[in-house]
Parts: C-alpha cells; sequence; structure tokens
C-alpha cells in the first residue's frame, strides 16, 4: 500500500504494516518534551493520577525556556517544580539556565530527535522537528503527563497535503517567506489536522534552519506536523549529533493527498504577516513605511545561526534607527557562543542593539521586551495574535530576519534593498 | 433558567465568538504563571471581551466560529474555560491540540457548524451532551452536531486521558507480574 512519509511514520510507531488517513492508533513515543508553561500542569497530573515512574527517563526532556531566567517568583517557582521532578525521576535532559536554550532549537542542535522519531511535546511548535523527517507534533500537558507514564499517545491518522517548491528563491528570501506565503496562500486552518509535507528543489537547497523555520510553522496553518524528508543535509546535520539510530523514511510515488501546491520559489517575495493573524501576508516591500518601535529577531523560528548571521549582514555598518530597540535572542548557548566568535555580537552591538539570553521571552508576551500600548513589532518570531508580545492594544508584524534588520535600520518595515543593500539571489 | 435540568442535559445563554479565536486571546501569555483555578477564570477570553469572565454564568455556553482554540497549546486557555463553569464550547471547528486538550480535561466539546450562524448573543441553548444536539430555546432551531469517533468517545468517558493511561500502566505492571523471565522495558 502506497503511503507517505507522515503515514509510514505513525504505522511504524504502531507496529503496524500499514495505516490510513483517519484511523485511530496507539503509538509508542520515541520522545517527548515540556516546558516551563506546560511540563508544571503535567507534573501535577502525573503526580495526581499517582504515577510511580516515567517510562523512560532518557527519552523525556523537561525545558525551561519561556520565563527564565526567571522573570519572577512564580515562575521561579514553576521552574523549582520541574527541576525536582527531574531529579526525583533522575530524567537525563533537563536543562538549566547556562546550558538552556529555547527548546525547539535545542533538541535538534543537542542530537535528543532525529529522523523517523514521533515526537510529542506540550508545547504547539513541536512540529519544527518535522525537518529531520520526524513526525513531531505539539500536544497539551494532560497528553504529555499520560505520555511521561506510558511512552505511548493516540493519534488520528492525517490526511496529507503536499507543497511542492520548484525553482531557487530570489536574493534574501528564506525558509519564513516561503512559510509566511503558504499559510497567506491557505489560511490559519488551511491545514486543520493535516500533514504539511514540503517537497521539491527550493526546499532541498534550503539549510537546515531555514527547514526548522518552515516546519515550525506548520501550526500556524493548523496543521498536525509539517515534514520534509531527509536528504544529504539532513543526513550531514544529523551525523555525528544524533544519538540514536535515524530512520529514513520518503514518501511513496503512489501515495495520496488531500490537496497538492506547486508554487514556484522565484515568485514569492519577501513576507509579512500584519496584525492579528499569520495569514495576513502581505509582500515586505510594499508595507514599506509602516512605523515600528521594535524589532525581535530571536525564538523558535528564527533565532539559529543562519538567522543571526544574515540579521548582521544587514546591519553591518548600520546603526538602528534612533526611535526603534532590536533585541537580538540567539535561541541556544551553542548558538550564542558561534554567533560571539564569528563577531557578530560586534556588529549588533555597533548597531545599538541588545543581546539577550535564550529565552522565548518577548514572543509570549513574557518578559525581556514587551509592547505597551499602541506600541508596534516587526518580530521574526512566528504568531502575531491580539496582544501576543504585550498590551491588547500592541501589534506585530512577522517576518524573517533580513526584513526585520533592515526595517530595525529604516525605522519602519523595509526590504534589505530599501535600504541600499544589494546582493544576487 | 440556567444549569443542568436532566443527566447531560445543560441549559444557559450563549456567548458567541467568531471564527480563528486564539488561545492567546483565550488566556493571555501575562497571566501563564498562574495556578489557582478561579484566578484563572477570570481571565478567560480576556483578549476578546474583557467583561466575559465576570458577566457569564455557571452552565453558560461558547458558540464560535471556525478553528476556535487556534495557535499554542496552552492547557490553561482550555482549563480556564471549564474553570469558569461553562457547560460546553459549541464551534464550527476546533483547532487540533484545543480538541485534544479538551477531550484530555473533560470540556464538552460540540463541533456543530451551523450554529455559530443561527444563534445570536444572549439566546437561550438546551445542549444534550450525549446525544450532541444545540436547541436554540429562544429560535426553536435544533441543530445536530458531529458524532466524536468511539475511540475519542470512550476515552471521555473514562473520565479523560489520565484514567485511560492508569489503566495502561496497570495492564503493564499485571503483566510484568505474570511474565518473569523478561526484561520489562524493551
Amino acid at each position: 500500500m502506497a503511503m507517505t512519509i507522515t503515514e509510514k511514520l505513525l504505522a511504524r510507531a504502531a507496529g503496524r504494516e500499514a495505516v490510513s488517513p483517519g484511523e485511530l492508533i496507539m503509538a509508542r513515543v520515541d520522545f517527548c518534551l515540556g516546558n516551563d508553561i506546560t511540563a508544571p500542569v503535567a507534573i501535577d497530573e502525573f503526580e495526581k493520577a499517582g504515577f510511580e515512574r516515567v517510562f523512560a527517563p532518557d527519552r523525556i526532556a523537561l525545558i525551561p525556556d519561556h520565563f527564565t531566567p526567571s522573570k519572577d517568583i512564580k515562575t521561579a517557582g514553576l521552574v523549582k517544580q520541574m527541576r525536582e521532578f527531574s531529579r526525583k525521576h533522575g530524567l537525563t535532559h533537563y536543562y538549566d539556565v547556562g546550558r538552556v536554550g529555547v527548546e525547539h532549537a535545542l533538541l535538534p542542535e543537542l542530537g535528543l530527535v532525529g529522523p523517523g522519531d514521533v515526537v510529542v511535546g506540550a508545547d504547539s511548535h513541536t512540529c519544527t522537528y518535522g525537518a529531520l523527517g520526524a513526525f513531531a507534533t505539539g500536544v497539551g500537558s494532560t497528553d504529555l503527563a499520560g505520555a511521561m507514564a506510558t511512552g505511548e499517545v493516540w493519534f488520528r491518522v492525517p490526511e496529507s497535503l503536499k507543497f511542492e517548491f520548484t525553482g531557487k528563491p530570489g536574493p534574501y528570501v528564506t525558509g519564513k517567506d516561503l512559510i509566511l506565503y503558504t499559510i497567506g496562500q491557505i489560511g490559519v486552518d488551511g491545514a486543520l489536522y493535516q500533514a504539511m509535507e514540503f517537497t521539491g528543489p527550493a526546499i532541498e537547497g534550503l539549510s537546515m534552519d531555514s527547514r526548522f523555520s518552515i516546519c515550525n510553522m506548520a501550526i500556524e496553518a493548523g496543521g498536525k506536523n509539517g515534514i520534509i524528508a531527509a536528504d544529504a543535509t539532513t543526513r550531514a546535520y544529523v551525523e555525528g549529533r544524533f544519538r540514536r539510530e535515524p530512520f529514513y523514511a520518503y514518501s511513496d510515488r503512489e501515495a495520496q493527498y488531500a490537496a497538492h501546491y506547486r508554487w514556484r520559489a522565484e515568485d514569492i517575495p519577501l513576507m509579512v504577516a500584519k496584525p492579528h493573524l499569520p495569514s495576513n501576508t502581505q509582500a515586505a516591500a510594499e508595507l514599506c513605511g509602516v512605523r515600528i518601535d521594535q524589532v525581535v529577531i530571536g525564538s523558535c523560528t528564527n533565532g539559529r545561526l543562519e538567522d543571526l548571521r544574515m540579521a548582521a549582514e544587514i546591519l553591518r555598518g548600520h546603526k538602528v534607527h534612533k526611535d526603534v530597540r532590536l533585541i537580538v535572542i540567539p535561541a541556544t548557548q551553542a548558538v550564542w557562543q558561534k554567533a560571539m566568535e564569528e563577531g557578530l555580537f560586534s556588529v549588533f552591538l555597533d548597531a545599538e542593539a541588545v543581546v539577550s539570553a535564550p529565552t522565548c521571552g518577548p514572543c509570549l508576551g513574557g518578559h525581556m521586551g514587551i509592547l505597551a500600548e499602541g506600541e508596534r513589532a516587526l518580530s521574526t518570531t512566528n504568531r502575531n495574535f491580539v496582544g501576543r508580545m504585550g498590551h491588547p492594544g500592541s501589534e506585530v508584524y512577522l517576518a524573517g530576519p533580513y526584513v526585520a534588520a533592515a526595517s530595525a535600520v529604516a525605522g519602519h518595515i523595509a526590504t534589505p534593498e530599501q535600504i541600499g543593500a544589494r546582493r544576487a539571489a | 433558567m440556567t444549569g443542568p435540568s436532566k443527566a447531560g442535559v445543560l441549559r444557559g445563554k450563549a456567548w458567541v465568538f467568531g471564527d480563528d479565536i486564539d488561545t492567546d486571546r483565550i488566556l493571555p501569555g501575562a497571566w501563564l504563571h498562574l495556578t489557582d483555578p478561579a484566578e484563572i477564570a477570570s481571565h478567560c477570553l480576556e483578549g476578546v471581551d474583557p467583561d466575559f469572565a465576570g458577566s457569564a454564568k455557571p452552565g453558560d455556553f461558547i458558540v464560535a466560529g471556525k478553528n476556535f482554540g487556534c495557535g499554542s497549546s496552552r492547557e490553561p486557555a482550555t482549563f480556564s474555560i471549564k474553570a469558569l463553569g461553562i457547560g460546553a464550547v459549541i464551534a464550527r471547528s476546533f483547532a487540533r491540540i484545543f480538541l485534544r486538550n479538551a477531550i484530555g480535561i473533560g470540556l464538552p466539546v460540540i463541533v456543530a457548524p451551523g450554529v455559530a450562524d443561527e444563534v445570536s448573543p444572549g439566546d437561550e441553548l438546551e445542549v444534550d451532551l450525549t446525544a450532541g444536539r444545540v436547541s436554540n430555546l429562544t429560535t426553536g432551531v435544533v441543530h445536530q452536531g458531529q458524532e466524536f469517533p468511539e475511540f475519542m468517545r470512550r476515552i471521555v468517558a473514562e473520565g479523560g486521558i489520565i484514567p485511560y493511561a492508569q489503566r495502561r500502566v496497570t495492564e503493564r505492571a499485571q503483566k510484568r507480574l505474570l511474565d518473569h523471565s523478561r526484561e520489562d522495558r524493551t
């Protein structure tokens, strides 16, 4: 029976020869995770239920990344609860300040998740790991509690959608622009309950960092998972990093898709999503002139080394506009160190940006750059819902790192070309 | 009259919301450190209507358009609705993690595509949770919700995902006792 990559991974995890969309299965989980928002609730449920032990202490990551370094007494208590639970159950993968990073950048970087895995995380952006050729999806805290106890999770096998990008992206166009374009085309529920499979020459030409950005935002189209089949780029990333045996799966030629979208990458411009939905997209060049108060470069979407290099490329020799605050947040300690060694921080500091410790921070209105009423931010993060970054009367525009850096310099939304940068594709 | 009238049948007032109500608007990030149910409930749907949590009565219903609960997986958003005492959420469609969370914590949800178009704010509804039926007592229109698969109904009937997981763990422990000769983890 012909299957998509998503169906093959779910069939394997369910111990079945084959599965079809719509079937309900009980699947073995290779890895699960929770953060400082979701894990404390899961721990409460786990303990209330009287579970005595976790299914495997080396297959659970508890990552305090949202409000850390702890922003106040209450959030310090949440992290303390995670720390104590991790000690009690001997969890291998608990990472505290100094070691922790934004979860969806950290887990792939440490080789904790990899090709063929079935991963559930109590965080909606768990779908990021699909970039490695894994099935990864977000769940809530109670589901996480169940998974920590049993190592199993129920799924409805999703229909798959194929997104094929032909050709080669234009100058400065990144994975972020491809995914914003996709969400703009199909809407915030355009892939509801479905698997989003990204293929085509334009995808194959992307770095892992750009692929993570794409799969990260599958949830913003309502998708259950985003997935990109492994290729040489994936194998090079995984080699010497992934701590278990990779399993490489590929969609069959005859596999069934609920829909097949085919777009020419060269037709896709630099994109921006306007308030208050990620699907409210427009070409960045057409929004030139929209004034901004703050720019954030970071998050599980765009806080990796490639993103910081892109930002530095634009910022070099420029100052951040006098009316703008630029906040740069490297996603992990390793990204931080490499960025420092490459001299990127000198570029940011010369431009008068601030560089923060790794944290989710302002993305969800947590800390490290909250917006006041009437303020407007342009951010490389993934959500621009009402009040996402602060006051319900503030606004968030979403874009990739090139547009973010150019806009920080201009004081309004701008493309690199609009501030005088020139580069061939 | 609000509140339950017979087993599985609830009566209350409709609070009507639009499409794509995200979990940041149901429970803004600023409140994610809260742990007290009453305090969490007091911020329910604050990003859409700051007066909602103070005005809604236990047993009232949330009626919404498509993709209710999209965005973050934050279970406190789902929980804030349950903690406020809302009888059920009736929507054209639900975002998937929200739906999973609702099933996981036992918040009744009904997928009924026509309800958001027909029901007006303040309409009196009677909801039969077992049958998935929504009757608008103000207009006299009856809506039939979609039936959930047997597997999901069984989880809800067991009281959510935790009792289900407890049974799995117990079954395995019993199997281990019967099976002395083998390692307990594969």
